[in-house]
This record gives structure tokens, sequence and C-alpha cells, in this order.
């Protein structure tokens, strides 16, 4: 009996050397653990050895099943690790294939532009007013002083609905209808679309402006310049200065361009700033006498000061945009880039 | 405008160079567009002397020694022009010397001799008769005998100037004229100003029973005329033709360039007629008649309106009015008599007519900046004083002189605008605190008059400064211009009251939308709010379609953009199409912005502009229910619920693939698959177009957002879900979204019904349908047990079969 046992013992051991598949494995455990195994044949076997041997073989038997369970339990882990690591072989993709797209869009150029700065003039206390596009002869010309026979009434300039209905030319209209609803102080900024019928390669029949309007006792046109500093600073970075030069417009005096110091090259003067170390950004000036009286407010008492941006303007400079027609291209390659901003 | 620098020197002793009055005038609102150095082109080239002339054998050339001075004695040239003689004195380019438009001079062997340089014509100096005399010569440019060797070529030829290239501000027409100029020069450099002279002696010879009248006051608020006899027609001097040439215009007649001497110095437009031309004694100033000719001194013939003025004589149209002369009337060397016209006419009707017609002159464009009536009578003293001076013919005393339509004897008034101001006022208006006296020297300087007590300012303005209307903020303006913009300190409204800022809800709820549509892989565009009857045509909208009745815009650019769009289709369908014609095969783009309702056809009031969400969605991937989803997405965004109708009416969608969005049974929108046959007609590839799936939606954001409700958290039920699916048999017809409702209608404890396998199969029978749902139970009073449910499920079964025949599998 004893010699038997041995005996099984090493072909069970050679056995198990040469496993090396989940079905070989199987086999293994039919042929000497299973049910009618040969380890279960031993077992039987007991009842025909000595009734005094019978304790000590059963012991034995014993621990070769249990040391053979243990050994076939480890070659079974052994084995599933390596058909895993099989599968995993098996499973290897080409990692250089293009990602999966990103599902997410974006804002235009212009949105991202014109909220940036909403915000920047949020904090400062303005309130956002959305003017009509489609405006009447006196809210865009004759309350903002533009007078019956001013060149920017002409009609190679408007677009005209009618003798009197017109697509607004400029925010400013928004000074007016803001004005007529809201007494000083205030601070508004309208941000929208306007219209010109003067189309060529540079200009487009449509483009977007923001209006901003302060009213309120001593303002001054320090304050303009002042205000509008530290607004190019939150857009243009925190070194930018500005300056002031004369200009006209109908509706402020006196009027000025506000030029911002060319953040690209510091002012040393480069091919964005065409080499003055200046960049011209916007336009404003000292709300004029008629306009806060067409409004019903009290020019002796009240004043102010309006200035107007190009959103487009702003929007090229920021992101260096050197087509303004690629704004209105709508060309999803431009416009996927601005998923960064 | 042009404004030569040597002429600007004419009224003011200029003391700093062209750079520095460049900046003098930018600082004081004069942007000088271009600075012209004249000379600037000019590198080594010099004046030369021929001290040796010899006609090389067997060529056409003559090998010449110039004495050029400084740069050498016995430089050889060749050239071959054939008027060059030993002793002339004219141009010589020297090796490596530059000429205008950078062409460059090098020594060169020419028919075996070397030649140092290059002899030039006139013309190669890129002069002409006018700017100095002999340059249109055929060969070399003879330059006068005293020339000294060496000589930089500017200096002899006059080209040692500047041209200041200014672009003025719409609100300064005295400005537009050398003399305006030069007062603003003459102020900003605190110097006197040299008024040209304007004084002029009659004869006593008169244009008997010659009469001026003006019947439209309205275009014409002044005219003078004053007639000028014993025309001797010659040349102008050549200091004339010089400042003529320098600002672009050619000498014509010494009359006729008076004229146009006086519009540039003064700013005045003149014109002069033939009096024995005109074919009665007396001049009328009129609107013409409707389909009344005339033929212009460019030879053009024109048909005009009464919204035209015409300058006639007894019968006929002598002259455009501040546009152009008539040819009839033309000056010309037989010219015995004439009759100068010095008027102004109001610069919107210039405008309107020279647009109209399509003809734009020097004189057009002056009268539409705006000419005064101080330049009115500046301008013709001046033309007369420089007619007697020049000896060009004799005044007359035909005077004539009409002020709003009525004759005017005078005097002339010799101030403009009389207002008063306060120093505090301007101060407070620039925030800074100008000194009292500089104020005053300011203003002075300007030629404002101002008498000061204490705060107080008493001011006159000078006649010439129309621009000037409501005294501090225009005080504050002048001030500041000179005082000098850098004065300025930037302050932060340290006065200003504090006011509460940023976007409203609505406002805010709009941003929120975007940023739903980007989250969904949606890119923002932005399309013009205007485009075609052709871009409606595309779409198939039928004639009475409501989004037919739009706005036309009466003066459009062109007919692509005349009428404001009342729907974003058109819009959307063509950014597509213009995308996968950059290539891109897929895309999600939208839109929010208006379209644009009359409330009544014709226009009368302002119209309704609405928002409108629009978006499109193509590409391979993605098929009615991706766009659905999207839209899902957006109800999920604001807490709303949406339902969809078959869409089958919408002319651009596919009848079987389109749906209404209803929002509490409301349509606020719809979506879907652009029809067959609109695809077929797209501007695309005809192999491609099968390929593009292409899905279009418009929701009305109004609509959308007045379903929208402030959101308020609602309770979770305290008690357990319970999911059951059903697989239940339904005919292939049967709408997935009547069942789900019929669900849910059923039975209130449901909360969810979720579709989530469609299964065809012959033992499910031909024409039905396998449809299984995952349907969610949830009490808020109760846990439910599983006796509970079934009984919910029997309702439904019931429900379901009674009303729609769908039993279950």
């Amino acid at each position: 009996m004893e010699d038997k046992i041995k005996e099984l013992q090493a072909q069970m051991a050679e056995a198990m050397k040469n496993i090396s598949s989940k079905e070989e494995l199987a086999d293994f455990w039919q042929t000497y653990l299973g049910k009618n195994g040969q380890v279960a044949g031993l077992m039987k076997n007991l009842r025909s050895v000595s009734k005094e041997d019978r304790p000590a073989m059963g012991k034995l038997v014993n621990q070769l099943k249990k040391e053979t369970e243990e050994r076939y339990q480890k070659a079974k882990e052994k084995q599933e690790a390596l058909e895993l690591a099989a599968r995993d072989r098996k499973e290897q993709i080409d990692i250089t294939l293009p990602a999966k797209k990103r599902t997410v869009g974006s804002l235009h150029p212009l949105t991202l532009t014109r909220n940036e700065m909403v915000n920047v003039f949020s904090g400062m206390g303005f309130e956002i007013y959305d003017g009509a596009e489609i405006e009447d002869d006196d809210h865009n010309f004759t309350r903002l002083n533009v007078p019956q026979n001013h060149p920017s009434r002409d009609m190679q300039d408007t677009f005209y609905i009618t003798k009197d209905i017109l697509l607004r030319t400029q925010t400013s209209t928004g000074q007016i209808r803001y004005m007529d609803a809201h007494k000083p102080p205030l601070k508004m900024l309208s941000p929208g679309r306007v219209f010109r019928s003067d189309s060529d390669a540079t200009h487009s029949p449509m483009f977007s402006q923001m209006e901003g309007l302060v009213v309120d006792r001593h303002i001054t046109l320090g304050d303009l310049q002042g205000m509008l500093e530290k607004f190019c600073q939150q857009i243009f970075g925190e070194n930018v200065r500005t300056r002031l030069r004369p200009s006209y417009f109908p509706f402020t005096e006196p009027s000025v361009e506000i030029d911002v110091s060319c953040f690209k090259c510091g002012g040393e003067g480069c091919s964005l700033c065409k080499g003055t170390g200046w960049i011209e950004i916007l336009g404003g000036g000292v709300v004029h006498h008629k306009v806060l009286a067409n409004c019903g407010i009290d020019p002796e008492e009240y004043s102010g000061f309006a200035f107007g941006i190009g959103i487009e303007r702003i929007a090229m400079l920021k992101y260096g945009i050197n087509n303004i027609g690629l704004l209105t291209r709508n060309d999803l390659r431009f416009l996927r880039q601005f998923q960064e901003v | 405008m042009r404004v030569p620098f040597s002429w600007l020197k004419e009224y003011v002793d200029i003391d700093c160079s062209a750079r520095e009055l460049q900046d003098i005038l930018f600082g004081c609102g004069f942007e000088v567009e271009e600075l012209i150095d004249l000379a600037g082109d000019f590198n080594r080239v010099v004046v030369g002397e021929v001290t040796e002339c010899v006609p090389q054998e067997g060529t056409h050339l003559f090998l010449c020694k110039i004495d050029a001075g400084e740069y050498g004695k016995d430089i050889e040239i060749s050239t071959g022009a054939p008027n060059v003689y030993q002793g002339m004195k004219t141009v010589a380019a020297l090796d490596d010397s530059t000429l205008p438009g950078g062409i460059h001079i090098k020594a060169r062997k020419m028919q075996g001799h070397m030649s140092y340089g290059m002899l030039c014509s006139g013309e190669e100096l890129g002069l002409n008769e006018d700017l100095f005399p002999g340059s249109e010569v055929y060969g070399l440019l003879d330059l006068p005998k005293d020339s000294v060797n060496g000589t930089p070529i500017a200096e002899v030829v006059g080209l040692n100037d500047y041209i200041f290239d200014i672009a003025l501000t719409a609100n300064r027409p005295d400005c537009n004229s050398i003399l305006g100029m030069a007062r603003e020069v003459a102020a900003a450099l605190d110097k006197p100003l040299k008024m040209p002279a304007t004084d002029y002696e009659c004869t006593d010879y008169e244009f008997e029973g010659f009469q001026v009248s003006v019947e439209a006051p309205e275009f014409c608020p002044r005219y003078t005329a004053h007639g000028v006899h014993n025309i001797r027609y010659d040349q102008s001097p050549q200091w004339m033709k010089r400042y003529l040439a320098l600002c672009g215009l050619r000498s014509i007649s010494v009359v006729v360039d008076i004229t146009n001497f006086v519009m540039l110095e003064m700013g005045q437009p003149m014109h002069a007629f033939d009096l024995e031309k005109l074919e009665s004694n007396r001049i009328i100033v009129r609107r013409a008649v409707e389909g009344e000719k005339i033929v212009t001194l460019d030879g053009k013939e024109f048909t005009l309106n009464p919204e035209n003025l015409m300058i006639c004589d007894g019968s006929k149209p002598e002259c455009l009015g501040g546009i152009m002369g008539g040819l009839s009337s033309e000056i010309t060397e037989n010219t015995k008599e004439l009759l100068l016209e010095c008027a102004k006419f109001e610069r919107d009707n210039i405008r309107k007519t020279s647009r109209s017609l399509g003809q734009s002159t020097d004189s057009s464009a002056h009268y539409e900046r705006g000419v005064s009536e101080y330049t009115v009578e500046l301008g013709m003293a001046r033309a007369l004083h420089l007619i007697q001076e020049l000896q060009v013919g004799e005044i007359s005393r035909s005077h004539f002189d009409i002020k709003n339509g009525q004759p005017f004897e005078g005097p002339y008034e010799e101030d403009g605008l009389h207002f008063t101001g306060t120093l505090s006022g301007i101060n407070r208006i620039l925030g800074i605190e100008v000194p009292a006296d500089t104020v005053l020297d300011i203003l002075r300087r300007l030629s404002f008059k101002v008498t000061r007590d204490g705060d107080h300012l008493d001011v006159t303005a000078p006649r010439y400064r129309e621009d000037i209307e409501i005294g501090d903020p225009d005080l504050a303006e002048e001030v500041i211009r000179e005082y000098g913009y850098d004065k300025i300190i930037p302050t932060f409204m340290k006065d200003a009251t504090v006011t509460s800022g940023g976007l409203t809800p609505e406002q805010q709820r709009r941003e929120k939308v975007k940023q739903c549509m980007c989250a969904q892989g949606f890119y923002e565009i932005q399309t013009l709010s205007f485009y075609s009857d052709a871009d409606l045509d595309a779409l198939h909208f039928a004639a009475d379609a409501v989004e037919r009745k739009c706005i036309r815009i009466l003066n459009p650019i062109t007919d692509r953009l005349s009428i404001m769009r009342t729907t974003m289709a058109p819009s959307l369908l063509t950014t597509v199409v213009d995308n996968i014609k950059f290539g891109n095969m897929e895309g999600r783009m939208f839109e929010l912005e208006n379209v644009y309702f009359p409330k009544s056809l014709p226009v009368t009031e302002l119209p309704d502009e609405i928002p409108h969400l629009g978006f499109a969605v193509y590409g391979n991937d993605e098929d009615f229910f991706t766009v659905k989803g999207a839209v899902e997405g957006l109800a999920q965004e604001f807490g709303l619920t949406f339902e969809y109708e078959r869409a089958q009416d919408v002319s651009y969608l596919h009848p079987g693939i389109a749906a209404y969005i209803v929002c509490e049974g409301e349509r606020i929108g719809v979506f879907g698959k652009i029809s067959n046959l609109v695809t077929s007609e797209l501007s695309l590839p005809k192999d491609s177009k099968a390929n593009h799936k292409i899905f279009l939606g418009e929701i009305d954001y109004p609509k959308l957002v007045s379903h929208i409700r402030t959101f308020v958290y609602k309770p979770v039920s305290e008690f357990p879900a319970v999911v059951r699916d059903l697989a239940l048999v339904a005919d292939e017809a049967q709408e997935c979204g009547t069942i789900v409702k019929e669900i849910k209608n059923a039975c209130p404890a449901v909360s969810e019904v979720e579709l989530f396998d469609i299964y065809r199969s012959m033992a499910i029978g031909k024409g039905k349908k396998s449809m299984a749902f995952k349907i969610t139970f949830v009490s808020d009073e109760k846990a439910l047990s599983p006796e509970d449910v079934n009984r919910f499920i029997k309702k439904i079964l019931g429900n379901l079969k009674f009303r729609l025949g769908v039993e279950m599998r």
C-alpha cells in the first residue's frame, strides 16, 4: 500500500509538471482527484489494508490528497494567470490610433470676446442693455445729435427699411433708449450687432459693437481714460497704458480716440502696432449736452462719458486673427480652435 | 487732403521740422495719414555740368565728362540723349544712386565704355512741366546755368519739400484748405498768421442790365458773383502751377487756375462763366426741371430732376451747381468777359446729387464737407485780388450777392457765435485744473475773442468755426487740444455713485443655453441677419408662408442681402454647405440670434425682433435621434419635458423624419432631416449629396423661455422605486411616444418609461413589432409591494389593449 501511495505520488508529480492548459488541468483533476480518480481509488483500497495499518495508511493517503489538491490549486492559479496574460496579449490595441473625438463645442470668438468684456464692465457696476437692431431715425441719429445732413445719415452708409426705420448703424442707440428709461446715476453697457452699407474687403455689412455710458454728477474726461485704462489692462495685460487723441463724434464733446500701448512689443514698435507703439482701440468722449438734454437729463447737473468699442477689433487683437472675414465664415476648422479659450 | 509744407510756410513762420509738425498736428486733432518726403527718394542725384561731350563712333551714345562738384570733377557718364551739349547743366544720377520709385543706378559698361552713372530727364525725376519748367522736354533736363555743381537735385527742382496728407474729422470743414491748416499751425506754434491779400480795385465798367437771382435758397443759401472784363488769356505763374501740381491738379489757364488755387487755399470752390456764351443777361439758381439735361465740362451728359440744383442763364443750364460747370459756357482763350461765381451750396444736396449722378469733383468734395459764408466772402475777394495782381483782367463794378434768396448789401459779419462759459466748467469736464492764463492764451491763439470776469468767460468764436455751438464742452475741447491730452490724469470715477451691475437673470439664461449647446458638441456660429428671396426659395417656402412676410431693405448692397431673416434655416444650411466645401465632413453648429417679423406690411413701426435658437447637425455618425438627444439635453438643462409631434408640413424638412418640439402643449420649435428634394438641390458635387445627412432645427427662444420655471428642489420619495420590464406587441405603425404617454396616463405611480429594445420576427407576426419597456414605479406614500405593481401592470395592459390594441408579448 505504501508503495502504491509513493508510486502514485511520483506519477502525479510527473503529470503535474506537464500541465500546460486548462484542459490538461481538468484531465489531471479527473484522473487523480475526481470522484473516480486514483486518489479516491486509494481511499477505497484502504479497506483492504490491515486494521492496524489502516490509520497510518489513511493518514498518508489523506496527506497525499491534501498536498495534491494544494498543488493542483497552485497549478490552476498559475494556469489561469498565464491564460489571462495571453488574453491581455491578444487584446492589445494600437495605441497610436487617433483618439476618439471630444464632444464639446465652443462659443464663437466674438461671443467669447464679448463675454470677457461684459465681465470686466459688470464688475465695474455696468448694467447690460440689449438694444434693438432695427431702430428709428430718432434713436439712431437725431437724438444722438447727428444733424439731418450729417454724412453718416447718407444712403451710402445706412440700410433703410422705410424713410424713418433703419438697421442701427451704431450701438449708441442704447444711450438714448437707456436714458429714457433710467435716470442717473447710471452705468450701462450695450453690446450688439450693427449694420452699415459700406461693405468692402475690410468691412462687413454687419459687425458688433459695444457701447458704454456713464452718467452721474462730476464725471470727467479723466474718468473716461481711467476706466478704460482699467478695462484695457484686464483685457490686454496689467502693464498696458492708454493715451487720448482728439477726435470727433457728434454725440460727445470733447471726443477722443483711445489708444492702448502695444501689448506685443511693449511700445517699442512692431508689426502689430505698425511701428508706432500704440494700437487704436476705441472712441469715446464726454456726453454731448444736447444728448443729455434730449433724454430729459439736466446737463448742468449731470455729466457723463460714452464710448464705443468694436468687438471684432478686440477679438482680432486678442486672438491674433489677421483676417476679419474669418469671423463670419463659420469654418469649423477655425471655430474648433476656440475650445481652448 | 494734401498740404505742401512750403505752401503752409507762406502763411506761418514755421520753425520746426516737418516730422515735428506732424506730431504737433497729431496732438491737436489732425492725423497726418502720410508725411510724404518729396526728396526722400533721391540719393546721390546731383547737379552735373557737362564739361566734355564726344559722340562715340558707331553708336548713338555721347561720352561725357561730368563735373559734379564735391562728388568728382571728371566723372565719365555715357548718355543717349540727343540734346546733350558741352556746358549743359543737367541731372547726374551718380554710381550707386537712387531715383524715385526706388530705381537704383550703378556704374556699368555701355558699348565698351564704363559709365559711372546716368544723366536724367525731368520725367525720370518724377517731374512735370507744372512742377519744374522744361521737365517734359524730350531728353535731358536743362538746368539753369547758375545751378551749383554737386547740389542735391531736390533743392534745385523744388522737390525739397513735404506733403502732409491729412485726415480731417467731419466737424472741421474750416480746415479743409491750406489757409485753414495754416490757422491751426499758427495757433499750435503760437505764431502770427500771415493772411493772404484780398484787396482789389474795381473799374467803372458795369455789366449793364445783368441780373442774378436765386430761386432755390434752400439749396443755395449764399450766392455771389462778380463780373471781370478785358480778360487776358495766359499761362499761370510758375509758383501757382507748382502749388497746384503739388496738390495733384494740372495747370489749365490762369483763370481756371485761380479758381482752383482759391479752392485749395481758402477751401472755397469757384466757377467762371464765359459771359458771351450766356444766352441772356442773367443767372438763375434754381432746381432742375424733371428731365432737364446738361453736358458738363468733361463732356458727360446728365438727365436731372428737381432735387438737382442748376445754375442757368435765361434759357439753359450752364452749371451743375457746386459740382461741375457746363461745357457751353466754358472759359477759352477767346473769353473776353467772365462772371466769377463764389457760393455756398447746401452740403447734403450736393452729396445727394453727386452720388445719384455718379459725378464727384474736388468742388463737390469741398461742398460735401461744408463751406461757410465767411469763406464765400473771402474766396471771392482773394480770386479778384489774384486776377488783378496777375493782370489777368479788370475787375468790374458788377457785384452780385444773394443771401437766402434776397439781395445782400452787407455789411459782412465780423464774428462767429457769441456765448458764455466758465473756467470751472471747462475744468470740470476735463477733470484737471488748467491755469486760467493758459485757457485764455489758448483761446486767443485760436482767434477766439475772450473777456474774463473771475470764473466767467465771455467768448466770441471766429466766423469760420461753425462747429462751435454749446459753450463749456466746446471750450474744453479747444483748450485740451492745445494744452495736450497727455495732461489728462486718468481717474477711476472717484466722485461717482457706486452702482450694481451685471447680467440680468434673462441674460444669464441665454448664456446658459449657449453653454448647454456647446456641452453637446455644438459650435456657435455668427451669420448675417439678412439674406435673399433666393435663400427662401432654396428651402421651398410657399409663396404665402409666414417666412415670406419679411422686412425688405430699401437700399441693399446686393440682392443677396436684401431681406431681414424670418428663419434661421437658410443661414444654417448655407453654413453647412460651406463647411462641406471646406472639407469638414461632420459638424454641429448653433446660433442664438434674432429673426425679424414686421408688425404689419408695409412696415410702419418698429418690427418684432425674436431670438431664435437655430442648430444644424450633419455627418455620418448623426441621425434623427442624435439630434433629438441634443434637444432633450436642452430640455433637461431647464427642467422641461418636451414632447414630439410629427412635422409633415415644414417645406424644407423630410416629412417622415421631422418633429415639432412641444412643451406643455405649445409648439416651440421644429427639427429634422432636410428633405430629399432640398438635399438634391444643394450646391454640392452630385455624387457627394447622398452622403450628407443634414439635420436642421429651430427653436423660438422666447417660447422656450416662457416654460422655464424658477428652480425649486422637489422632495425625493422616501420609498424605493420598483422597476419592471414589459414586452409589448404593437402594429408596425404604432408610435412609441403614444404608448409611453398611455402607460404614464394609466398609472400615477409611473415615474419613468424607457424603451430599451425593438424586435421583429416571424413569430411575432408580419407588420408587428415587439417593444420592450423599462417602467419605473414609485410612490410618495408607501413602499410598493409586488401586488401593488402587479395591479398597476394589469391596469396599464388593460388600457393599452383597449385604447391602442397593444398587447403583452
